[in-house]
């Protein structure tokens, strides 16, 4: 059986290990993301997905080891790199780790480029700081990226502003720039969020592309089913700090498990009969500090009952590779399930 | 029976933005152009379209936040387009709007029962506060807000719980038709549902008509009963949301729906090429779309949008429609 969330082999991939966070909340530490484990292999999409506060978005800038400097504490597990863990490397070799080996993209492509240089003077930078380039073959690796992701005209991009482009072209821009110094994984936080559905699918087909071509192992962090459903081989879904249920992407659309991936699907308004009432998970959810001591989703689950109160184990069920934090996943939720 | 009353009626609204262009020269673009629609009593209208299309200003002219450089709006077969000051004021008591970003939308330094119950002061004079108080109270409740609300500051309140509060704010008045500019956008999926349950129960309990702008379409199906599709300010289609959805007529419409996210792996299709071109631009003259078009021809260049209409009121502004299938 391979595991793919905790593979015990940590070289050969991007590998998150039992990791806790701690950000501050009114001058004190509080954790916001409790002991997760991911994995993410080279030629493999992970769609890592949960709503806002879940710890998803925290989790993925700590495997660039972003977010230290707003506050936010690593209180235990570690996060290796190709078997090395990134907590034992320099402010320079993580230097060398973002945007090398392991790139990003950001929801916001309004705010992530700066207005006041051309796109090829940012994009020869980042491949000057990565790749031992002179400034003429920097400019010409940057008009391949540009291509690459999609760019017609590549060479009039070069020379334009982030202002004259429209938040697809800049997004595309984005992608190229990640792309700069051969990643071998890519972090893509709501890489489509802010984006026109028209625009959105076609990002979508540049990322997979890319992904495929290259070999990349992707993290893609979102709260939006549909585009696991387009990009990712295998799906975590978050709950208050944890994760609640993994497995293969066709694993969890055809048999969401845990009580809380079943609401979440069921609750989309594409599966459900148009006018009839959606699902709807009764309550909030618990903020870090007020998480409950069992099963982080046991005052919201009609299923919970005081078995709930101890903590679950994140493999409490599991078939194969697919697993659920949940004592009573076998049963049936009624009220969870999308009327069509 | 009676045929269903228009509650609100757009006819030929059009506006004009100047955009200071380079060495002072003005540039004038039109952001709505020659928009009709007319919302009954009871149904809801969803106005779909991207950014820029145009749907969020016809919005605000429906509402009377911004005024047409062209065009009527009829609030209950009254002319509201040149009504000011206390007119305006008071059809405002018929109409009312619910903003996509609870955050933005609610005064941080007002207390929920004096934000909620403000548009008592104007319309219900007569009430004194312990009224308006109980009011406000009733009011929250019908939207799933407690008691121990009324006298919170909105910070203290989640995105959904905002938008709840949002929701009140608008139907404290009682009004007839609800605008409604992206009310789920911001929430999260969960919580959108929940929204969007309390919209539909509201709406039967009050018979309330809804304008309902928004730019996702899987909610515009599962909220609306007609759809009105707007690309580069104008209206290129309209009709009952499931003819329109199973049978578009508009080429722009059907490459918005064949844009939509889908629901399970298994819809997957393997199109791929740098992920097609971002052919963004807009014709200013004939039909806008036609530069993007995989169904334009020559005579789409001197298209003057007329719309066409077939016997079900389904209506689309293209030369070359598709086949209904």
């Amino acid at each position: 059986m391979t595991d793919h969330l905790a593979d015990t082999d940590t070289t050969q991939s991007l590998a998150v290990r039992e990791l806790s966070l701690c950000v501050p909340i009114s001058g004190e530490h509080v954790e916001a993301v409790s002991g997760v484990s991911l994995t993410l292999k080279p030629g493999r999409v992970l769609g890592l997905v949960g709503e806002s506060g879940c710890g998803k978005s925290l989790t993925a800038q700590a495997m660039l080891r972003l977010g230290e400097h707003q506050g936010v504490m690593r209180s235990g597990g570690d996060i290796f790199l190709d078997g090395k863990s990134l907590f034992s490397m320099h402010e320079e070799e993580l230097r060398h780790v973002r945007g090398g080996a392991v790139a990003m993209v950001f929801q916001e492509p309004m705010t992530a480029l700066n207005p006041v240089f051309s796109i090829g003077s940012q994009l020869t930078e980042v491949i000057r700081i990565h790749l031992d380039m002179n400034r003429v073959e920097a400019s010409a690796r940057a008009v391949k990226l540009l291509q690459d992701a999609g760019m017609q005209d590549a060479e009039a991009v070069m020379k334009q502003y982030p202002d004259a482009l429209s938040g697809g072209m800049r997004q595309r821009v984005l992608i190229a720039m990640a792309m700069a110094a051969d990643p071998a994984y890519i972090i893509a936080d709501e890489p489509t969020t802010a984006l026109d559905v028209s625009v959105q699918k076609r990002i979508i087909q540049l990322l997979r592309d890319l992904q495929r071509e290259r070999n990349l192992g992707m993290l893609l962090v979102t709260h939006d089913f549909g585009l696991v459903a387009e990009l990712a081989d295998d799906v975590a879904v978050m709950y208050a700090g944890q994760i609640v249920e993994s497995g293969d992407v066709r694993q969890i659309f055809n048999r969401p498990t845990h009580p809380y991936t079943r609401a979440l699907m069921g609750c989309r308004p594409e599966v459900s009969e148009p006018g009839a009432s959606l699902p709807v998970i009764a309550g909030q959810v618990p903020s870090p500090g007020s998480w409950p001591s069992g099963c982080h989703f046991a005052r919201r689950c009609p299923l919970a009952d005081n078995a709930c109160l101890k903590p679950v184990a994140v493999d409490a069920w599991s078939d194969g590779a697919h697993q659920a934090r949940c004592i009573h996943a076998e049963a049936k939720i009624p009220e969870f399930e999308a009327v069509a | 029976m009676t045929a269903p009353v228009n509650l609100l009626k757009a006819d030929r609204l059009t506006k004009s933005f100047r955009r200071g262009g380079l060495w002072g020269s003005d540039v004038s673009h039109k952001a709505v152009d020659d928009v009709t629609f007319a919302l009954k009593e009871g149904e809801t209208l969803a106005i779909v379209g991207e950014s820029g299309s145009g749907k969020s200003t016809t919005a605000r002219m429906a509402m009377r936040l911004l005024d047409a450089d062209q065009g009527s709006v009829y609030l209950l077969g009254r002319e509201i387009t040149s009504a000011t000051g206390r007119a305006l004021r008071m059809l405002r008591k018929d109409i009312q709007m619910v903003f996509q970003d609870p955050f933005a939308s609610l005064n941080p330094r007002m207390r929920i029962v004096e934000t909620v119950g403000e548009g008592l002061r104007v319309h219900r004079p007569e009430m004194n506060r312990r009224q308006r108080r109980e009011k406000v109270a009733e009011t929250l409740a019908l939207c799933g807000i407690a008691d121990e609300a009324l006298d919170r500051y909105p910070h203290q309140f989640s995105g959904g719980q905002r938008q709840r509060i949002g929701i009140a704010r608008a139907l404290i008045v009682e009004p007839k038709v609800l605008v409604l500019d992206e009310p789920v956008s911001a929430l999260d999926v969960s919580v959108q549902a929940q929204i969007l349950n309390l919209l539909k129960k509201i709406q039967k309990e009050r018979n309330l008509s809804y304008l309902f702008i928004s730019h996702d379409l899987s909610v515009v199906r599962h909220v609306a009963d007609r759809v009105a599709v707007m690309f580069a300010g104008r209206l290129v289609e309209q009709g009952p949301v499931e003819e329109v959805f199973d049978a578009p007529r508009h080429p722009y419409t059907k490459m918005l729906l064949a844009a939509r996210p889908i629901a399970h792996p298994d819809q997957r299709t393997d199109s791929s090429g740098n992920g097609g071109l971002d052919r963004e631009s807009v014709a200013d003259s004939g039909c806008a779309f036609r530069l993007r078009c995989a169904f334009a021809r020559d005579d789409c260049a001197g298209f003057d949008a007329s719309i066409e209409s077939d016997e079900s009121g389904h209506t689309y502004a293209c030369l070359h429609p598709l086949d209904r299938s």
